[in-house]
């Protein structure tokens, strides 16, 4: 783990990897440090606007850290239709039948890393690295809000229409950003999400 | 409700207040007023608390009416102001009967100019802001011929100050290095301090695009995605960098090289296209 300084109140804290970086954000909730924005990363955590920083920087390396620990709440499940233009495609790399993607999918723990591309957007992690997809080649020009896809080895849900270049395999109908909830992204950092079929 | 209507919104008119920091782990930008400074004399002119939403109008060109008589006030760039076709104080609190036109002429020193106006702009906050964001549509749509906008109650009393109006100021921006200094070749490093960059035409409340000599990288791996803060100066591979403003998005796949200092964005809100700024280290 390494601790950058940034500005004059931030700290950009690098992990050996993701579970690290998932980790250390956890810890840092857990913590209830004072700092005005966590921004986890695919290999970072950023802590922007932090009270006492040298003394953070100092302290935060010697955490125990819960790596790869199994979330404590229930999961929010995403009821999801497996209709998506991209199932066959993603079939065939995996080289599975399209029910067995969508049993993969279904059967998989993942959990939100990450927020990033637009307010909303969790990037799921819990498949393994040999199912990574790449991206379209070629990105649509809008993909409807609630489709839900892969990219790399990460799964997610377009919380409102967007372009979009995520291999699509489904869509929900679950509000993933509502800004007047108390809550308004169903997939925020940390949350443990499965999908289930509709 | 007591309503603003636009009467023609100009190049680019949002409304912007200080904005929502601490949702960026959601993939919500910050937001809020460009420069700080201006926002804050606007409202204090007019009697505001400093929550207040104001209009932050872009080269100016903005004209409105409001359904009551209110005190406005313009701050930021610098523009010429008119009531009812007379002639108005910039920098000052300014006395609106109910149903006059507020005209903006074009902002001639800086680019922004800000429009307090009594009691705020009452749009609905959306994550405790009523700042309008352009990268990611949370908050109001920049403004159009015609909208209406509600006005809140006025609280405070409007203030007798005056506001200097600005000059072409001293173009330097202070630069904190890293978190990423070492992805760039020790050369660019060097030269960082003192170099001049012009502002690129594409420049907009995302970020301010630098041109000038390229900030090589050293070498060519792929940076993970990770969290961008205000003021970064992030180094896509052209070497050209882009300083991030208050749109800014909450993660990047780029490596800054170093952060601008917070009281120097104010600058980076009035530059226009075309002029030149400074870059000064001041450690890390």
């Amino acid at each position: 783990m390494q601790v950058h300084r940034l500005g004059v109140d931030a700290l950009l804290v690098e992990c050996a990897d993701l579970a690290e970086a998932m980790a250390l954000r956890a810890e840092v909730e857990r913590r209830r440090i004072d700092v005005r924005d966590l921004v986890p990363g695919a290999r970072t955590v950023l802590l922007d606007g932090v009270a006492d920083r040298e003394r953070l920087a100092a302290d935060l390396t010697s955490w125990p850290l819960a790596v790869h620990e199994a979330p404590s709440v229930d999961p929010v499940e995403l009821a999801t239709v497996y209709d998506g233009p991209d199932l066959d495609a993603v079939a065939r790399r995996w080289d599975m039948s399209s029910q067995e993607v969508v049993a993969t999918h279904t059967g998989t723990r993942f959990t939100v890393a990450f927020c990033g591309f637009a307010p909303g957007f969790g990037y799921c992690v819990g498949l393994p690295e040999e199912l990574a997809v790449p991206r379209l080649e070629s990105p649509r020009a809008s993909v409807p809000a609630g489709s839900v896809g892969l990219a790399g080895a990460f799964t997610g849900a377009y919380p409102t229409a967007s372009p979009g270049g995520w291999q699509l395999i489904g869509r929900t109908d679950a509000v993933l950003w509502d800004p007047s909830r108390e809550a308004p992204a169903l997939l925020a950092p940390g949350t443990p999400v499965r999908f289930v079929r509709a | 409700m007591p309503e603003l209507r636009v009467v023609a919104a100009g190049p680019q008119t949002t409304v912007q207040d200080r904005g929502r920091p601490g949702h960026a782990h959601l993939g919500v930008p910050r937001s809020g007023a460009l420069d700080q400074g201006a926002l804050r004399q606007a409202n204090l002119l007019v009697g505001n608390d400093a929550t207040a939403a104001a209009l932050e109008c872009l080269l100016g060109g903005l004209r409105f009416t409001v359904d009551h008589a209110v005190t406005v006030a313009v701050t930021g760039g610098l523009a010429q102001v008119s009531v009812a076709g007379r002639a108005a104080p910039w920098g000052s609190a300014v006395s609106v009967r109910a149903h006059e036109e507020v005209a903006l002429g074009p902002v001639t020193v800086g680019l922004r100019a800000y429009v307090g106006i009594a009691g705020g702009i009452d749009v609905a906050p959306v994550l405790g802001s009523r700042s309008g964001d352009v990268l990611s549509g949370v908050g109001p749509a920049p403004l159009a011929d015609a909208d209406t906008l509600p006005v809140g109650p006025a609280s405070g009393r409007p203030s007798a100050a005056e506001i200097a109006p600005p000059t072409p100021g001293r173009r330097e921006l202070r630069l904190r290095l890293g978190p990423r200094e070492d992805w760039f070749e020790p050369r660019a490093i060097d030269s960082l301090d003192g170099a001049t960059y012009a502002v690129g035409e594409r420049s907009n409340r995302i970020g301010l695009r630098l041109e000038g000599a390229p900030i090589g990288w050293r070498g060519a791996e792929e940076l993970p995605s990770e969290g961008m803060v205000l003021g970064a100066v992030q180094v896509p591979p052209d070497g050209q960098p882009v300083l991030f403003l208050h749109d800014h998005p909450v993660t990047g796949g780029y490596p800054v090289v170093g952060v601008v200092e917070e009281a120097d964005l104010a600058v980076c809100a009035q530059l226009r296209p075309g002029e030149r700024v400074r870059l000064r280290i001041i450690g890390s």
